[in-house]
């Protein structure tokens, strides 16, 4: 069977309708063994102290923030490439989840901030990059509400989307590309020798496991919310022509 | 009980804003869900 076999309406309510609650599970299980060993089985940093606490939500946040708009931009792309519905509602559905992540990481982040650099907020490369994105976020989410035919909302959001992708990407890569500010490099990397210690890694991997699964799960949710709001306006616009 | 040290208020408050804010787009995600179907339903799909 062919992958875009799932873009048919019905065939993706009844395949993320059986997901749905292993999903939900997994991101239970796995955010509640991140953030629990996180906070109450790991020491203090040598250099953070107990602050080293905040990466279980602020790193996973921030991972989220950034690659919800990678995900939208390859849904918008699907929609303009081959008119899927199915995927322009995926991206409207995500949007909503990757504005709340940023929110969490900037917050997180600058309640960090203030002890380790003295400030809340700076106008470092890698904050003010991560600031935009929150208000493509919003831009995104202001322009679909503002578009009352569904198409053209689908269209002007995906090319908002294709857009807003560069500040997704310096939000991953300020830091290296400048090379400047206060905001310290990865925290994870495949490459082993930039990675923080196993102590604190694992029940890292774990929570970002977890809010990637929770990610899943509330875009499976609003997908499926905004097919039905979708279904909700054809029959009320079938009724009035009818 | 964890000690969080000089730090205590500032790790409370990231978890707390975070819980908030994660809890709040959970609700608001499954009450949308719950009226989109009921709203169906109501027309007979």
């Amino acid at each position: 069977m062919s992958l875009w076999e799932y873009a048919n309406p019905r065939r993706f309510m009844a395949l993320s309708g059986a997901a749905l609650p292993w999903v939900w599970v997994a991101a239970a299980v796995l955010c509640t063994t991140g953030l629990v060993w996180g906070f109450f089985f790991t020491p203090e940093d040598f250099r953070m102290g107990t602050s080293v606490k905040i990466i279980y939500i602020h790193v996973p946040s921030a991972f989220i923030a950034i690659n919800a708009w990678f995900m939208m931009l390859v849904t918008s792309l699907i929609w303009l490439i081959r008119r899927h519905h199915v995927s322009a509602l995926a991206a409207r559905a995500a949007a909503p989840i990757g504005l709340v992540m940023t929110v969490v990481a900037l917050l997180t982040g600058a309640i960090w901030g203030k002890p380790m650099w003295g400030t809340y907020w700076a106008p470092d490369p890698r904050l003010m990059s991560f600031l935009i994105l929150g208000l493509f976020y919003l831009g995104y989410i202001a322009l679909w509400e503002s578009i009352e035919n569904p198409d053209s909302a689908a269209d002007l959001t995906s090319i908002l989307c294709l857009v807003g992708s560069v500040f997704a990407v310096l939000s991953r890569y300020a830091a290296q590309f400048w090379a400047q500010g206060l905001h310290q490099g990865a925290s994870l990397s495949l490459d082993a020798e930039e990675n923080i210690s196993d102590v604190f890694w694992i029940p890292l991997v774990i929570a970002l496991a977890g809010f990637v699964a929770l990610f899943l799960a509330l875009v499976l949710v609003r997908t499926r919310t905004e097919i039905r709001r979708r279904r909700l306006h054809a029959l009320a616009v079938k009724a009035r022509t009818a | 009980m964890v000690d969080l040290g000089k730090y205590a208020a500032d790790i409370l408050l990231s978890y707390g804003l975070t819980i908030l804010l994660i809890a709040g787009l959970i609700g608001q995600s499954v009450w949308a869900a719950r009226r989109a179907r009921k709203a169906l339903e109501e027309r007979g799909e």
